[in-house]
């Protein structure tokens, strides 16, 4: 019989219990390579199988189907039977082989951006994301290319859907700060800064052993949304201790430019900043910043004008432009127009007088709908504070940290603490 | 003139004048206020009140400050300070002195060269003596003699203006004193050099030393040392505790410290410095009711006037005395570098006082009672509520200043909201971070197994 119809029998035969399939598994990776060397006949076997229940086979023949060079034809008709796959495919068999499958998709997103499409795999995407993973806290290879392909076709509501996960498992460092940076930049596409500065954080202060690119340009970002969000970008208390040295050491040395732009904002002249921000627009551009950039111009008016509300009760438009630094009322009145509608203060613009009165904020803390907020925000802190303590017992109760901290403990007493020697490695 | 005016405080009335024509309100200013008076700033007055080196050292001090626009005043210093140093042995200061004339006064106030010549031969030998004297006492190991010898060392020192060698040879001294009448002479002394080189930080350590012999101290020496002590503070611009020690000195020192300050200028500092920093029930106890600092201000009435303008929010007025007030201080050798921010620091509290007990204050009118124009009052204003000093909101409509006072209960809402976001957000990031380093530290390990 030929050997792929016999293989194909037996995925046939072999997918329904569990135990079948560890033998099925086992069997397929054994014809791997007489897989691959059929390429030829591989799309009539797929024919045969069902995405649904041969999941497990169906992704080892897609794996060597896919494997070669595919050219743009080609793509169009493998493109639609790698979705298919993937929106049909069950969770368990494919978590057998989570490399594979990571290939497969990969391959998919190689193909769709040479078609030039990319919006049509970020759904499947999304479900191949959502299908590896073993919780939704656990990070796969795939979240990354996601929200790569989020970025590219423009879908940033989708990205933030994912993005809204917490992820605490990671399997490879590298899947994290590619994660962490897309999203923030789809965080900052969505203006939601305060997330977007969560996630790089995280990629400049994870532990690393040596400078990555990744953690460059995430830093140049985090600089620039720093002084979106907060108006402040101190150099000497950007980094926290838990950083890690090399981090502390070097990041500032690739990113002079950035910093230079944030002691200029600090100054409080914008005339100064926008001035630095026209000499460097080749070196903003090369970084592909020069739209945050002009953002943080922007909220430099921003800031000027809410430090107005701290002191005047009511302003003359023409007085807002002289202390802002803006060129005329009109100015001042589309600016204040902006920060009105994205809520940012509270004011009414008597366009009569030319006045703006700056009004409380109107938030009394009593309605219901503010008690169940604080309500809801106890009680996920309250769940993060007891995953907190199980961490702290699962890692004391871990048996590498144990032999560690056992033998560097000095012992004190004769019948102290003795470590059982089982632990020292 | 005026009664009132006995050579304590004259004040320039040039500038005030010119400011006033060019109001055109100057004469009913005039005949309102009290203590005016059109005379120049009366240098000899002035200068009688000290005596010693630091009489010199002012008399320069102020012949720098004229400058060339008023010369006749830079030449009158000079003279007189000449005249000074040609009674003492200092040549160093008096090649100095001639440089500065520079001959404008004529023949009489040149180089010396002859006298300057006997005054340094004179020197040589006096050292010549002193050293052998102190040699002898030394080898004859007499204490108190050595200690006379140190300090006849230091004296001599100090008239030719070797100020660094004095202050040496007067700690030294301290090694041979037996009584504490002795520490204090040494302290004194070492006091009085360290405040001509500008040392403040001796002065202080030196205070505290003579105040903790175990003797008590006379009155005079404690009100020395209060002076000495207060000096060092507005030196070092920790106005209130400078206050606090001018106002405690005894009436009774008068004029016994002319070689170092004056009871006008106590009453002076003390005074700006209290206005400066003491808020009113402080102000009240320990200015205005002070019966023995009553004594210093009778000496500086413009002083004492403008500290109960203030109280009574009078602050016009006020403001018009220190107006008054500032050439002169500006040519006072320790309050020159100080004047500036005291008077800011009066006007500021002028403006917050006169906001605190009102819930809304009219523009137009404060600016009236402050003698300014609303504009620049609000400027003012602005960067006083920026800087959290005064707690409202200016409607720049209407011009009226409103307080405005925070709602704690909303601004708690605020702050809890805010930390369990940040709580949230820091044990997410460290929940990862340790992930991150229990794998990475896996991986090694593992390796390391293999």
């Amino acid at each position: 019989m030929d050997p792929l119809e016999a293989l194909v029998a037996q995925i046939q035969g072999l997918s329904s219990t569990p135990g079948d399939i560890a033998r099925l598994h086992v069997i397929l990776k054994q014809a791997d390579d007489s897989l691959r060397s059929e390429s030829t006949r591989l799309s009539s076997v797929l024919a045969q199988l069902a995405p649904s229940e041969h999941s497990l086979g169906f992704l080892y023949v897609l794996d060597a189907f896919t494997s070669g060079q595919i050219s743009k034809q080609q793509a169009e008709t493998t493109v639609p039977i790698i979705t298919g796959f993937i929106n049909a495919c069950n969770a368990e068999q494919i978590r057998l082989a989570p490399e594979k499958f990571v290939l497969v998709c990969k391959r998919l997103k190689d193909q769709v951006m040479m078609l030039e499409a990319p919006i049509r795999s970020v759904g499947p995407l999304f479900t191949a994301a959502r299908k590896l993973q073993l919780s939704t806290e656990h990070l796969t290879p795939l979240h990354s290319d996601f929200l790569l392909l989020c970025l590219l076709a423009k879908c940033y509501k989708t990205g933030l859907s994912i993005l809204e996960d917490g992820i605490f498992e990671v399997d490879q460092p590298r899947d994290l700060f590619l994660y962490c940076y897309y999203g923030g930049m789809i965080c900052i596409g969505l203006k939601r800064f305060q997330k977007a500065l969560d996630l790089l954080h995280n990629v400049v202060t994870a532990p690393m052993s040596s400078l990555n690119a990744i953690a460059v340009e995430a830093y140049k970002k985090y600089i620039l949304v720093s002084l979106i969000h907060h108006g402040q970008w101190q150099i000497s208390t950007s980094l926290p201790k838990y950083a890690s040295s090399v981090a502390q050491r070097s990041l500032k040395n690739f990113c002079q430019h950035y910093i230079e732009l944030a002691n200029s904002y600090g100054t409080e002249k914008i005339a100064e900043l926008e001035a630095y921000v026209q000499t460097n627009t080749e070196k903003f551009e090369n970084d592909n910043n020069l739209g945050l950039v002009k953002q943080v111009v922007l909220s430099m008016y921003k800031r000027n004008i809410q430090r107005l509300t701290q002191t005047y009760l009511t302003l003359s438009l023409q007085d807002i432009a002289n202390t802002v630094q803006l060129n005329s009322p009109k100015e001042a009145e589309m600016h204040v127009l902006q920060m009105i509608q994205d809520g940012e203060i509270y004011a009414t613009i008597n366009q009569r007088d030319g006045m703006v009165r700056f009004l409380e904020d109107p938030e009394q803390y009593k309605t219901c709908e503010m008690i169940e907020h604080i309500d809801s925000s106890i009680q996920r802190i309250m769940a993060l504070s007891r995953k907190l303590s199980a961490m702290d017992e699962q890692i004391s109760c871990d048996q590498l940290y144990l032999s560690k901290v056992g033998r560097e403990r000095q012992r004190y007493d004769f019948d102290d603490f003795d470590v059982p020697t089982k632990f020292n490695i | 003139m005026d009664a009132d005016d006995d050579s304590s405080n004259p004040m320039i009335d040039e500038i005030y004048a010119n400011g006033d024509a060019a109001e055109g309100g100057g004469g009913e200013k005039r005949s309102r206020r009290l203590i005016i008076s059109g005379d120049q700033f009366d240098i000899e007055a002035y200068a009688s009140l000290y005596s010693g080196r630091t009489k010199i050292a002012r008399l320069l001090f102020i012949a720098d400050q004229c400058g060339d626009d008023n010369s006749a005043m830079q030449l009158e210093a000079l003279r007189m300070a000449f005249d000074e140093i040609k009674k003492g042995e200092n040549s160093q200061l008096f090649r100095e002195v001639v440089n500065k004339i520079g001959g404008r006064l004529g023949l009489d106030y040149t180089m010396d060269v002859a006298w300057c010549e006997a005054v340094d031969r004179r020197a040589e030998q006096k050292k010549e003596k002193l050293d052998n004297e102190l040699n002898a006492y030394r080898t004859n190991l007499i204490k108190e003699s050595i200690r006379m010898g140190y300090n006849d060392f230091g004296d001599f020192y100090y008239a030719h203006g070797q100020l660094g060698e004095a202050f040496k040879s007067y700690v030294r001294t301290r090694d041979y004193c037996t009584t504490s009448k002795h520490i204090i002479h040494m302290c004194m002394s070492a006091i009085l050099v360290s405040i001509e080189m500008g040392q403040f930080t001796h002065v202080t350590s030196y205070v505290s030393k003579a105040e903790q012999t175990h003797e008590a101290l006379d009155q005079i020496t404690i009100a020395k040392l209060r002076c000495a002590a207060g000096l060092a503070k507005l030196v070092s611009k920790k106005y209130k505790l400078a206050a606090r020690k001018f106002l405690e000195t005894a009436p009774e020192l008068g004029s016994q410290y002319n070689e170092v300050i004056a009871p006008q200028d106590i009453a002076t500092y003390g005074g700006l410095c209290a206005l400066a920093t003491f808020d009113r029930t402080e102000l009240k106890t320990k200015v205005i009711d002070n019966i023995n600092f009553r004594n210093f201000l009778e000496l500086v009435p413009e002083v004492r006037e403008l500290i109960n303008d203030f109280y009574s929010s009078h602050y016009a007025s006020c403001l018009e005395y220190l107006a008054n007030l500032k050439a002169n201080l500006l040519l006072d050798i320790h309050l020159h570098d100080h004047v500036e921010t005291l008077y800011d620091q009066i006007r500021h509290k002028a403006l917050i006082q006169y906001t605190l007990p009102f819930v809304s204050v009219d523009l137009q009118m404060m600016a009236s009672a402050f003698k300014t124009t609303i504009s620049e009052l609000e400027k003012e204003l602005v960067a006083l509520i920026t800087d959290n000093q005064i707690q409202a909101r200016i409607d720049s409509h209407n011009k009226i200043l409103y307080a405005r006072h925070a709602d704690q209960r909303n601004a708690t809402f605020q702050r809890v909201l805010e930390t369990g976001r940040g709580f949230d957000r820091d044990v997410r990031s460290m929940l990862l971070r340790t992930n991150l380093i229990k794998h990475d530290y896996n991986a090694r390990s593992l390796s390391r197994k293999l």
